[in-house]
């Protein structure tokens, strides 16, 4: 598979992942850092964004300091119904994303809600309309943040 | 640290990401009718409380190849989740590790960890290597990787 990254933009991803200057102008101060003119800087950024290499240029926030929930969910879904039931899921605002995994628990989705008490509401309503149960995983302890890929 | 009516206005304004132009910041306060100068405050400020834990590129893993994405969950003795954690978290190639609840009789498991690589076997011959370098023989685990990808985003605030 071709990524089309030169070696600037591999740069720009291992950098920039970790942070981004707030200043007047971030692009020139960031742009400058790499040794690439500002409008270089921008137009690989939406160029990367374009080819949804990037899923956003922005803050990642930290949900419960904003007051809201957060949870880890998953479902054991019988194989005839799982593509009802992932669009039954995947129409909740809610639901941030969504994964298959392989396993007998083979649908795992993370919850994002405006506050804590929606999450067991929203919960409930996932299970009316599946009729399958919701296992609620919210983590009890955090080890390690960041999400950070060399490429 | 408590926030503004109008910090949350600021949220919700930049969580689809930053203007791509030459002054982001002022461009984002004139949507919102703050200055330039109390936009970069206040996201210096939210940074600093972690309210923002990160400003910058967010990317989508699969599409630069990291396509081998398994979450590797460990049925640790309660008395071992803080050692067998922090030991997780340190390795390279582990980009996250939780504890969460145990969900008895159907799902004994109550450490969680991401692995991204780029192919399964490499990733399963990483997974071999640690349970043996780090001594984890005794806990049970399972690799679970992801198949189908159907949402991707971020959480929305208004």
């Amino acid at each position: 598979m071709s990524l089309e990254l030169d070696e600037i933009d591999r740069a720009i991803l291992n950098t920039y992942q970790g942070g981004f200057p707030i200043c007047e102008r971030p692009y020139q101060a960031a742009a400058e850092q790499l040794g690439i003119t500002e409008t270089d800087l921008i137009n690989r950024l939406q160029g990367m964004l374009d080819k949804k290499q990037l899923s956003r240029f922005g803050p990642m926030y930290h949900a419960e300091r904003l007051g809201g929930g957060l949870s880890l969910c998953a479902m054991r879904i019988a194989e005839e119904d799982y593509d009802r039931v992932n669009d039954q899921v995947n129409a909740f605002p809610e639901v941030a994303h969504n994964y298959a995994r392989d396993h007998a628990f083979n649908m795992w989705f993370v919850l994002a809600t405006e506050s804590p008490d929606r999450i067991p509401t929203v919960l409930q309503e996932i299970e009316q309309a599946s009729g399958y149960r919701v296992y609620n995983m919210p983590k009890k302890q955090e080890f390690f943040i960041g999400l950070k890929f060399e490429v | 640290m408590v926030l503004s009516e109008q910090d949350y206005q600021l949220i919700a304004e930049i969580q689809g990401g930053l203007p791509l132009t030459s002054h982001p910041y002022a461009e984002i306060g004139e949507r919102i009718g703050l200055d330039e100068q109390r936009v970069i405050e206040r996201i210096e400020a939210m940074q600093a409380s972690g309210v923002i834990k990160r400003l910058g590129i967010v990317v989508r893993h699969h599409e630069l190849g990291y396509t081998a994405n398994a979450m590797v969950v460990w049925d640790v003795p309660d008395d071992r989740v803080d050692e067998v954690g922090e030991k997780l978290g340190a390795l390279d190639c582990i980009t996250l590790c939780y504890q969460r609840p145990r969900r008895l009789p159907d799902w004994p498991y109550n450490l969680f960890c991401m692995i991204h690589g780029q192919e399964r076997e490499k990733v399963l011959a990483y997974i071999d290597k640690l349970v043996n370098s780090e001594g984890l023989n005794t806990i049970p685990h399972k690799v679970l990787f992801s198949g189908r990808r159907f949402k991707q985003r971020g959480a929305r605030y208004q």
